[in-house]
C-alpha cells in the first residue's frame, strides 16, 4: 500500500518547481466544466474560497457547512494576521525567508516544495483580499501597515486589529456569496457529512444529514474536497468552536484516505487560564500581543505564595524580583519564540512551582512596559479590542494588571495525507486547508494557517482539481441511486440508531469531557511511552462505557444536537487513539510533540533526525483492528537542516 | 449561585411555544451564561424525561437546543434575548461572552429566541437566519474574479477611513439589531456590510447597484422598516453606529437618484 503514497513533487529547482507544475496540468475547457460537478465540505477559509473558485471557473459546485451560515466557520474566531512576503517594509523579506521561517517553525517536517510554494502565493493572497474590500490595517500614508509575528524576525503580517480571520472570512464569504448568486455554486448550510462514497476506488459523494429535519441524504460529484479544519476538541477543552470536529476527516480514513501525522497538535501559548470544571471552551488571546507584551513570573515562590492568596497584586512586584524567562533563556527571539517553544517554558516555570494564579497554571502577560513607551493610543489600536474580551471574560482589565495566560491546545499540523496536488490517496478525494497535513510540520507559526487556507482553496486546488477532471468530463453525473450509496447510506442509518438504542444514563459531553481528560494529561504537552500505551488503552476502555452508557436524547427526524455530538464524539474516540499511537511510534521531540525521552540536558527538545525525518501516513485497518503505519520519508534538497535555536 | 430560568421551548416551527422554569444551583460566578445551559442541559438528560408529562404536552423532551460555536464573540452564532434584552444585561457582548456575576444570585431569567418574522423558530431557542444570507447573496460582494487583483499597495486607502471600514465590517451576523427592533428591521444589519464597502475605492464601482440590490432584498424577506429608534446601535454586540444606516441611506438615495 506505501506505493500510494506518491507525492508527486515535480522535478527541478525549488522556485520552478509550481510554475513546472501548472504548466503540465491538463485544462478542462468551458464547455466541459459545466458538466463537472464538485462537492466542497466545510465553509471556511479554504472550503469558501476554494468554492468561489471553483464557481468562478464555471463548475457546478456544492458546499455544505454544518452551522446556519458558511460565515460561522471557524476561520472567523483567527486574530493576529496573515503572513505574506511582500517585503513591503524592505526588511529583507523574501519568498526564500518565509518559506525557511515555516519549515525551520515546522521544526523540519513538512515538505519543502510545499512549504515554497505557499511563500510564492502567499503575496497573490493580499492583493485578492484587499480587493475583495478586506479592510486590512493602514498606515497614514494610505499603505498597507504590518506587524511582527512569533518565530520570525522580520515584518510580514497583515491584520485587521485583531479581527483578521473574521475580515478574510468575511472576504472569502462573500466571494461564495456572489457565486452562489451566480447559481454556480449551491450552499447547504446545517447539514453534516456522514460518510464519503467511493465508487471503483474514486470519491464519488457524500451522505449528509440535514440537521434541521434529520433526514439522511446522498450527494453525488465528480470530485470532493474536504475542508473541515482540524481535530483539536479531540481535547474538549481547546481553542476550537464548539462545534469544531474531525469527523469528516475519520470518515475519509475509514474509506481508504491516510491520516497523516496524528499526533503533532499545537498548544497555544497564549489562552485565558481554565477557572474551573464547569468550563467548556478555552479562548485565545491572539499572539500578536506577544509582540509588545512581555512574559513572567515571580522570581520568589514567597511571592507567588502572596499573588495567590491575593495578598499583592502583581504590579507590586519590582522588576528585580520578575522572571521574565523567555527573554532570559532565548534572548535572540525572547517573547517571539515559536509557539511551542514558549508553551514549553510557560509548563517548566508552572511545574517548578511558579504558576501564578490559585490553580497554579497561569503566567502574567504584562503590558506595562508597552503603555509606558507606545502610550495608551497606540496600544488601544493595536490590542484594543483584545483588551476588552480578556476583562470582559475575567473581569481584570490589562490596562491596570498583566494579563494571566496558560497554554491549550489550538490547531493540529496533522491531518489528511495529500500529495503535491492535494490530492489524497483516494482519487478525486482532495483535503486543503487545515484538514490536511501538508505544510506545517511539527509546528505551525503564527499567521500561517489563514495563508495555508487561502492559499490552498483560491490558488492550488482549482489548479490541480483541473488535472483529474480533464479526465472525467465525459463521465455522467454521479448517479445517487448506485449501490455504494444505497451501502453508505444504510450503515449511517445503523451508526444512528445504534446510538438511540443504548440508553443509558451518560450526557454525551461528560464522556468527551473523560476523554479530554485523557488526551490532555497522556497525549498533552509532554508525552512518554507508559503514558501513551496508558491511553490507548484507556480511550478503549472510554469507548466501551461510551457504547454502554451513553444517553442520546430526542429522535432522529428532528433538530437533535445530542445525536450530533455523539457521532462526533465516535469520531474523536478512533483521532485520540490515533494521535497516542503516532506520539509512540515517534520517539523524538519534535515541533509541538514532545517526547519525554527526548530531550537535551537543559531540557530543550531533541529531534532525531535518523530515525524520524518520515511523515507518518495511517492506514485505516477496520474496526478493532490496529492501523498501520507508512512512511513518507523527507528530503531537504535545498536548505541544511539545522537544530532549531531560538537562542542567539 | 443559583437561578430559576424560565425558558422558550418549542418542538419545531409548527408547533406552539411556551415557558418553562427550571432551577439551578451551584453555578460559578465566572461561569459563562452558555455555560450555565450546558450544566443544566447535563441535568436534564441525567434526569430523563417524565414520559407522561411530555405526553399531555406540558413538559418538554430533553435538553434546551440554542445555537453557539465559537464562544469569544466572534462567530454571531448564539442568539438569546435574555430578561428582554438581545443578549442579556450587559452591553456590546454577544451571549456566550455574557458571564453569571452580571445576575443577582437567585434570580429568575427568562430566556427566549430572537423574535422577528424574518427568522422563524427551528426549534427551543434556535432561529432560521436564512434571509440575512440571502441579503448579502443580493449584493454584498465586491465582484472580483481570484486571480484578478492588482498588488495590494496600488489602492491607497487612508488609515481613518480603513479603520470606518472596518468598525462596519465588524457585524458577526447575529440579528441581534433585528432582535431589538420594534420593526424587525435589519437596517443595521444592512448598512454595516454597504457601509463598510463603500468607504472603500474597491467597493465604489458596485455600490449603487448594491444598496439598491440589498435594500430590496431586506425588503422582500419581510423585514420591517427603519425608524430611527437607534436600540439597534445600543445592542448591537459590536457597536456598529447608526451612523452607517445614515450612510446607507445616501447611498440609496444617490442611487435612486441617479435611476
Amino acid at each position: 500500500m506505501a506505493d500510494k503514497l506518491i507525492s508527486k513533487i515535480p522535478e527541478g529547482p525549488l522556485s520552478e518547481k509550481w510554475t513546472k507544475r501548472k504548466s503540465e496540468i491538463h485544462l478542462v475547457s468551458p464547455n466541459n466544466k459545466r458538466k463537472l460537478e464538485i462537492i466542497v465540505v466545510g465553509t471556511g477559509l479554504g472550503g469558501a474560497s476554494a468554492a468561489a473558485s471553483l464557481g468562478e471557473l464555471g463548475y457546478n459546485v456544492k458546499i455544505f457547512c454544518i452551522s446556519d451560515s458558511p460565515r460561522r466557520a471557524h476561520s472567523i474566531a483567527a486574530q493576529g494576521g496573515i503572513n505574506a512576503a511582500k517585503n513591503y517594509q524592505n526588511d529583507n523579506d523574501s519568498i526564500y525567508r518565509l518559506f525557511y521561517d515555516t519549515i525551520k517553525g515546522g521544526d523540519y517536517r513538512a515538505r519543502e516544495a510545499n512549504v515554497y510554494r505557499l511563500a510564492e502565493v502567499s503575496a497573490a493572497i493580499i492583493d485578492q483580499c484587499v480587493a475583495q474590500g478586506v479592510p486590512f490595517a493602514r498606515e497614514y500614508g494610505g499603505y498597507l501597515a504590518n506587524r511582527s509575528f512569533g518565530g520570525v524576525q522580520v515584518s510580514r503580517t497583515f491584520y485587521a486589529r485583531g479581527q483578521t480571520g473574521q475580515q478574510l472570512l468575511l472576504g472569502a464569504y462573500a466571494s461564495l456569496n456572489k457565486e452562489i448568486a451566480a447559481g454556480t455554486v449551491k450552499s447547504y448550510p446545517r447539514h453534516e457529512m456522514l460518510d464519503l462514497v467511493v465508487i471503483n476506488g474514486e470519491a464519488k459523494g457524500i451522505i449528509a444529514r440535514n440537521l434541521v429535519t434529520g433526514e439522511i441524504e446522498r450527494f453525488g460529484a465528480h470530485a470532493v474536497v474536504i475542508a473541515t479544519g482540524g481535530y483539536g476538541n479531540a481535547y474538549f477543552l481547546s481553542t476550537n468552536a464548539m462545534n469544531s470536529n474531525g469527523s469528516a476527516a475519520i470518515q475519509c480514513y475509514k474509506k481508504g484516505a491516510f491520516f497523516a501525522n496524528p499526533c503533532f497538535a499545537q498548544i497555544h501559548p497564549t489562552c485565558i487560564p481554565v477557572h474551573g470544571e464547569q468550563q467548556c471552551k478555552l479562548t485565545l488571546m491572539s499572539e500578536s500581543l506577544r509582540n509588545d507584551g512581555r512574559i513572567w513570573v515571580p522570581k520568589k515562590l514567597e511571592d507567588v505564595k502572596k499573588l495567590r492568596s491575593h495578598e499583592i497584586k502583581p504590579s507590586q512586584i519590582p522588576e528585580e524580583d520578575r522572571d521574565y524567562y523567555l527573554e532570559r533563556r532565548y534572548p535572540a527571539f525572547g517573547n517571539l519564540v515559536p509557539r511551542d517553544v514558549a508553551s514549553r517554558a510557560a509548563k517548566e516555570r508552572c511545574d517548578a512551582g511558579f504558576g501564578v494564579n490559585e490553580t497554579g497554571k497561569a503566567v502574567f502577560l504584562d503590558f506595562s512596559e508597552a503603555i509606558n513607551r507606545l502610550g495608551c493610543q497606540k496600544v488601544a489600536e493595536r490590542y484594543g479590542n483584545l483588551f476588552d474580551m480578556y476583562e470582559k471574560i475575567t473581569a481584570s482589565s490589562p490596562w491596570k494588571e498583566p494579563m494571566m495566560i496558560y497554554p491549550a491546545i489550538h490547531y493540529t499540523m496533522g491531518g489528511i495525507w495529500v500529495d503535491y496536488d492535494l490530492q489524497t490517496t483516494i482519487p478525486g478525494l482532495y483535503a486543503i486547508g487545515e484538514a490536511n497535513f501538508s505544510d506545517h510540520g511539527g509546528n505551525r507559526l503564527g499567521a500561517s494557517a489563514l495563508m495555508q487556507g487561502l492559499a490552498d482553496g483560491y490558488f492550488i486546488l482549482p489548479v490541480t482539481i483541473g488535472d483529474y477532471l480533464s479526465k472525467k468530463f465525459a463521465e455522467p453525473r454521479t448517479d445517487v441511486t448506485a449501490k455504494e450509496f444505497v451501502v453508505a447510506e444504510k450503515e449511517v442509518q445503523e451508526r444512528i440508531d445504534r446510538l438511540f438504542a443504548i440508553k443509558g444514563t451518560k450526557p454525551v459531553d461528560s464522556i468527551h469531557k473523560e476523554l479530554g481528560h485523557i488526551m490532555w494529561e497522556y497525549v498533552g504537552m509532554a508525552r512518554d511511552k507508559e503514558g501513551l500505551k496508558k491511553a490507548i488503552k484507556l480511550i478503549q476502555d472510554l469507548k466501551d462505557d461510551f457504547y454502554k452508557n451513553v444517553r442520546v436524547t430526542g429522535s432522529q427526524y428532528e433538530f437533535n444536537q445530542e445525536l450530533e455530538k455523539a457521532l462526533r464524539l465516535e469520531d474523536f474516540f478512533e483521532i485520540g487513539e490515533l494521535m497516542a499511537r503516532d506520539a509512540l511510534e515517534r520517539n523524538e521531540s519534535c515541533g509541538g510533540h514532545f517526547r519525554i525521552e527526548s530531550q537535551t540536558e537543559e531540557g530543550e527538545a531533541k529531534r532525531d533526525d535518523k530515525n524520524y525525518m518520515y511523515v507518518s501516513a495511517w492506514e485505516y485497518k477496520g474496526e478493532g483492528k490496529e492501523p498501520q503505519m507508512h512512511k513518507e520519508p523527507l528530503k531537504y534538497e535545498f536548505i541544511e537542516v539545522k537544530t532549531r535555536n531560538y537562542k542567539d | 449561585m443559583e437561578f430559576n430560568l424560565k425558558i422558550w421551548r418549542q418542538k419545531n416551527a409548527k408547533a406552539k411555544g411556551h415557558f418553562e422554569t427550571y432551577h439551578i444551583s451551584g453555578i460559578e460566578e465566572d461561569a459563562s451564561f452558555l455555560e450555565m445551559l450546558d450544566i443544566l442541559n447535563e441535568q436534564l438528560i441525567r434526569e430523563g424525561d417524565d414520559p407522561v408529562a411530555v405526553e399531555r404536552g406540558c413538559k418538554s423532551s430533553g435538553p434546551v437546543s440554542f445555537d453557539h460555536d465559537c464562544r469569544e464573540g466572534i462567530c454571531g452564532a448564539c442568539s438569546l434575548f435574555i430578561d428582554g434584552r438581545a443578549h442579556g444585561p450587559d452591553d456590546h457582548v454577544t451571549t456566550c461572552q455574557l458571564f453569571m456575576r452580571h445576575f443577582e444570585d437567585g434570580a429568575t431569567i427568562t430566556v427566549e429566541p430572537w423574535r422577528s418574522a424574518a427568522f422563524p423558530v427551528i426549534k427551543d431557542l434556535v432561529v432560521d437566519r436564512g434571509a440575512f444570507d440571502k441579503i448579502l447573496q443580493a449584493g454584498g460582494f465586491v465582484s472580483v474574479r481570484t486571480g484578478a487583483a492588482q498588488d495590494a499597495n496600488n489602492i491607497l486607502i487612508t488609515h481613518d477611513a480603513a479603520e470606518e471600514s472596518m468598525d462596519a465590517a465588524s457585524c458577526v451576523g447575529c440579528g441581534a439589531c433585528v432582535a431589538t427592533c420594534k420593526n424587525g428591521s435589519a437596517m443595521l444589519f444592512v448598512a454595516a456590510r454597504v457601509s463598510s464597502l463603500a468607504l472603500l475605492p474597491q467597493g465604489r464601482p458596485e455600490a449603487k447597484r448594491r444598496a439598491k440590490a440589498m435594500v430590496a432584498k431586506m425588503d422582500e424577506l419581510g423585514f420591517g422598516n427603519c425608524t430611527n429608534t437607534r436600540a439597534c446601535e445600543m445592542e448591537c454586540p459590536k457597536g456598529i453606529s447608526v451612523s452607517h444606516i445614515a450612510r446607507l441611506n445616501r447611498e440609496f438615495l444617490k442611487a435612486k437618484f441617479s435611476d
